[in-house]
């Protein structure tokens, strides 16, 4: 979707401030958002791509003036309830809490750091066979799909060359709704000059990580 | 970006909201509080930049292990034991004399956690987020970082599963120091691209 969140050359932000000895954390409250969106991944209810696109839909007006957590906090309560698992009636106390079922239990204090340190696999066993080649010159595809991509607007149309085959992994446009499409993921090299026109800067570079789908041969 | 609510100081709302949450979770059995209590320690204790750092000064020590860690980034902190959530395709990039690397997220927040633990709040802004692919120089040049013009400049933007650290280059003067003082001299900005690892002299000053 072309949302708010996809936010790659955009004007008018201003000065990136940074805060002098900032604390992991700014109070409690982002610490247990934190660590509510951890627990929560253990249920196996929803994927990374799924959390990062009910982020996205985050009003947005509401999203360029809210804290990265607030982000958090909005998708969450977003997936959960689409997912059916709280509601908003729930949520502020008018209705008793639904008992409802997951497909793995609730994450113990004693097996987090097991958990955190495996992590999770987004490389698949298979997928479509690749359409590029490393040094391969491709364009980056001018779509608009209304629903979840991993393609930033402002590499669309524009030429790279592939300098890196990960091979096939998950494919997030496909996965955040709940499809499944696994496709060669590569890094593709951009000029900045191509980017962004005589507002780049020549002999200056952006990579991106993107999928077959999101590619096109010259 | 027009609230100014952003550091420490929340909406009364977004709290309330945030424990009515946690509450309901914990009564449906969905998460457990010890849970939480033990992800937060993780992250505010365990796991943060001084994990990346351990790696940055054994690569400029020791070629061999440079190579395992440009080769293969997740292999190579498995080393030390660093692993897992937001590391698990780990890419390192070094810099030169020619060449400058930065990282940043433009879709999102994504970030290496295992060797630099949770991103600061200006790595998730959308100033960052918005001018770093465009003018990286410009917010380089903000961080106290001038690049000279002949020195390439790549940002690397995380819109996969891959999770890029940058190699800093190695101050001069310090052609003596073994791997564990280096270390310090290995600062998280370093490690995201916006600047060079510290001086000797640097770390003077701050002490």
């Amino acid at each position: 979707m072309d949302g708010v969140h996809d936010m790659g050359g955009m004007h008018g932000m201003g000065p990136v401030t940074q805060e002098e000895k900032e604390p992991v954390f700014h109070g409690d409250w982002e610490k247990r958002i934190f660590a509510i969106n951890n627990a929560i991944s253990a249920l196996g209810v929803r994927n990374i791509d799924e959390s990062r696109h009910a982020r996205e839909r985050m009003n947005p007006g509401k999203y360029l003036s809210s804290s990265y957590y607030e982000i958090w906090l909005d998708g969450l309560v977003r997936v959960l309830s689409e997912k059916g698992l709280i509601s908003e009636a729930e949520l502020e106390g008018v209705v008793a809490p639904k008992p409802v079922s997951t497909p793995r239990p609730a994450l113990k204090a004693e097996d987090v750091d097991a958990v955190m340190d495996k992590g999770a696999t987004y490389v698949t066993a298979e997928g479509k066979a690749p359409s590029f080649r490393i040094g391969q010159e491709v364009r980056a595809r001018n779509i608009h799909p209304a629903g979840h991509t991993r393609l930033p607007r402002y590499a669309r149309g524009h030429k790279g060359v592939i300098v890196a085959d990960y091979g096939p992994h998950v494919f997030p446009d496909a996965s955040a709704h709940g499809k499944d499409a696994p496709q060669h993921l590569y890094n593709v090299k951009f000029a900045s000059t191509e980017l962004w026109g005589r507002d780049g800067t020549e002999g200056d570079f952006i990579y991106i990580d993107l999928w077959d789908d999101h590619l096109e041969a010259l | 970006m027009s609230s100014d609510h952003k550091h420490g100081d929340p909406l009364p709302e977004t709290v309330l909201r945030v424990k009515a949450l946690e509450s309901l979770l914990v009564e449906k059995g969905l998460v457990q509080t010890e849970a939480l209590d033990a992800l937060i320690d993780r992250y505010e204790t365990k796991v943060g930049p001084q994990n990346g750092a351990k790696v940055i000064a054994r690569a400029w020590t020791d070629p061999g292990f440079k190579e395992r860690l440009l080769k293969d980034g997740s292999a190579a902190i498995a080393e030390f034991g660093f692993s897992g959530a937001q590391g698990e395709e780990l890419v390192a990039v070094e810099n030169t004399d020619a060449i400058h690397n930065v990282v940043v997220c433009t879709l999102c927040s994504c970030y290496p956690w295992p060797v630099l633990g949770l991103p600061p709040v200006w790595y998730k802004s959308a100033p960052y987020r918005a001018r770093v692919v465009r003018e990286p120089r410009a917010v380089l040049a903000e961080f106290g970082l001038d690049l000279p013009k002949e020195r390439e400049v790549r940002v690397w933007d995380s819109t996969a599963e891959t999770r890029y650290l940058v190699i800093p280059k190695r101050p001069e003067g310090t052609e003596k120091m073994s791997a564990e003082e280096l270390e310090a001299l290995v600062s998280r900005d370093s490690m995201i691209g916006v600047t060079e690892a510290l001086s000797p002299a640097d770390l003077k000053e701050e002490a």
